[in-house]
């Protein structure tokens, strides 16, 4: 296993106040290392969106720390934060957010523009990213006009094509048949995990476990399992 | 463009119902504003006609005319008393009246007459066709030849017509820097033909025009003129008391400020509605690119550009329909009175940027809130 790439420290989030005050998150704890696949699974409601919004520098913790490659993130400016999921960290939303008005190879290229490069250097770079997934083909169409398993790969080539250290993928097999899922979840172990990277995904879809490197089980708010071999997991 | 601005654009422009009523909604505003401020300011220039086209630096007149065409006729010692105040190089009468002229068809036709003083025709319009020395022939007129000319049946050289049972004997057509405002032809004749031949009040002299020594004068003129119960106004005094007149005395400047102030909060509501929507419908967008790593101002500088994009665009289609508009019109109307002015352009140029900026920061205030983890919640 690799250096760590994100270590959560006791972890505590809650929402809104007196009477209404939930505790989404409380105390996590754990590690996530480079050239592991890592799940976080749980049932809805158990906090593993939150922990995973906390640890990727979009929900600030109640309290405890986060420190990815080493550094206390939520000790940053948000600026900085900003920059870090620019530079570090890639997404793949559950609804993969894709920009309809905008090309296949243009939703890819976004990253690629956010971080300044040249319109045209952009394109072609996200070009090849869509090569990458397959999709080189489908540049020019809009994403309304692609199958949700292609829209899940056009949300992957966003996410890499800015080479984040960490990739954090919320759901990704949620809307997916079984065998498209599969498929995707695959594609990630073996195209877009590599030992300079780290993968987290988030799911309750058990078809998908054996992926996996590592699984970290929550269940109303808290780390109740971590395994580190998925085989003896499951 | 910097690629994030290009993002912004084919969002917006690629969102086309939204985009056109954006476009349409600021047009629109923008052609009401723009004609109705040139209408407007058309009315004014041609209600200083005969100040422009006259050219005297200082107009003596009662202090309660308001208009150049309604003068109240003072009598000749003001004339006299003028002359003799230090600084004045020269002062002469000069009559306006109206009257009915009875052209060759029969027809009757209103008219606008001008009565230039005898000795120094000072005032005289420029000719395009005839002789100035020819006004002292009997019964001679000059007429102008503007978009009212043809209500005289196209008169030329040699033409006779009656005004007010005398002879009249067209000699000399002319051409003036701005027609009037109320459609009816213009006539210039000398001073004593037209207090003859127009049946006048006790006193004839309608202004008295002074020419000053120099600029410094005109004070010490204007301080003089005062004492004996007149007033002196430069020609851009006159001019201003004209519009203020038209502006606050008779209605047209409050309706015509009601209208642009319809105009718009029009173009307003429906831009500011619009581009909320339009805001509204890319919120996820705009969380999903702040997850992504978009900061704050970055996607504030996408709103203005959206926002200032659509404003501009639809300022320069609005200005172009409206001077559209106001070119044909006046190739079917000649004399229809409305004109662009630089501080007409300024003044839409700037509700629009209000608009533009009433719209961003509603956008802006929005998408500031959102946060990315509502993206990830879905």
């Amino acid at each position: 296993m690799g250096k760590v790439a994100i270590k959560a420290n006791a972890l505590i989030k809650w929402f809104g106040e007196g009477e209404t005050k939930t505790t989404a998150v409380k105390s996590a704890s754990f590690e996530a290392n480079f050239g592991e696949l890592l799940y976080i699974v749980g049932p809805s409601g158990s906090g593993k969106t939150t922990l995973l919004s906390m640890i990727s520098g979009i929900l600030k913790p109640n309290e405890g720390n986060v420190l990815v490659e080493g550094k206390d993130i939520w000790k940053m400016k948000s600026d900085d934060i900003a920059d870090l999921r620019l530079h570090k960290i890639g997404f793949v939303f559950q609804d993969y957010h894709l920009f309809p008005r905008l090309t296949t190879v243009e939703n890819v290229a976004i990253p690629l523009i956010l971080k300044k490069m040249d319109w045209n250097e952009a394109i072609k770079v996200a070009m090849e990213y869509l090569d990458i997934v397959g999709l080189k083909d489908r540049a020019q169409l809009p994403p309304v006009k692609l199958s949700g398993g292609e829209q899940q790969r056009v949300a992957i080539a966003r996410a890499i094509a800015g080479k984040p250290d960490i990739l954090i993928f919320d759901e990704p097999t949620a809307s997916l048949d079984g065998d498209t899922g599969k498929k995707i979840v695959e594609f990630i172990k073996t195209k877009i995990l590599n030992p300079d990277r780290c993968v987290i995904i988030v799911t309750h879809d058990s078809r998908i476990y054996e992926f996996a490197d590592s699984i970290m089980k929550m269940e109303d708010g808290k780390i109740t399992a971590f395994e580190r071999n998925t085989l003896q997991y499951v | 463009m910097s690629g994030i601005l290009k993002i912004a654009l084919k969002l917006l422009v690629n969102d086309r119902s939204k985009f056109i009523a954006l476009l349409v909604g600021i047009t629109f505003a923008v052609f009401l504003m723009i004609m109705m401020m040139s209408m407007f300011s058309g009315i004014l220039s041609r209600s200083s006609a005969s100040v422009y086209n006259i050219g005297a630096k200082i107009w003596v007149m009662d202090p309660a005319v308001n208009n150049a065409t309604s003068s109240i006729p003072m009598p000749d010692y003001v004339l006299s008393k003028t002359r003799s105040i230090d600084g004045v190089k020269y002062a002469v009468p000069i009559y306006f009246g109206n009257a009915l002229v009875k052209l060759k068809s029969g027809a009757y036709q209103a008219v606008s007459v001008v009565g230039l003083d005898d000795a120094t025709l000072y005032g005289r319009p420029e000719l395009i066709e005839g002789k100035i020395e020819d006004i002292y022939a009997e019964s001679a007129f000059f007429v102008v030849k503007d978009a009212e000319f043809k209500k005289l049946e196209n008169p030329v050289i040699g033409t006779e017509f009656e005004i007010n049972d005398h002879r009249g004997l067209v000699v000399g057509l002319a051409k003036v820097a701005s027609g009037g405002l109320f459609g009816i032809p213009t006539v210039y004749t000398t001073y004593n033909r037209a207090i003859t031949y127009i049946p006048s009040m006790r006193f004839t002299t309608s202004y008295v025009l002074i020419e000053p020594k120099s600029e410094a004068d005109i004070p010490f003129i204007q301080q003089q003129v005062k004492k004996l119960g007149y007033q002196a106004l430069t020609r851009d005094q006159f001019v201003g008391k004209i519009s203020d007149f038209y502006t606050y005395q008779t209605g047209m400047g409050m309706n015509v400020l009601m209208m642009t102030a319809i105009s718009f909060i029009v173009g307003l509501s429906i831009s500011g509605q619009t581009f909320y929507t339009f805001i509204l419908e890319n919120m996820e967008r705009f969380g999903a690119l702040k997850a992504i790593g978009a900061k704050g101002h970055e996607l504030i500088a996408m709103i203005l550009f959206q926002a200032s994009f659509t404003a501009l665009l639809g300022y320069g289609i609005g200005v172009g329909l409206a001077s559209g508009l106001m070119i044909l019109a006046k190739l079917r109307l000649p004399s229809y009175a409305a004109q662009v002015t630089y501080f007409n352009l300024t003044f839409a140029f700037v509700m629009v940027l209000i608009m533009a900026g009433v719209s961003s920061y509603i956008g802006i205030r929005k998408v500031l809130q959102i946060q990315p983890f509502d993206i990830f919640r879905g």
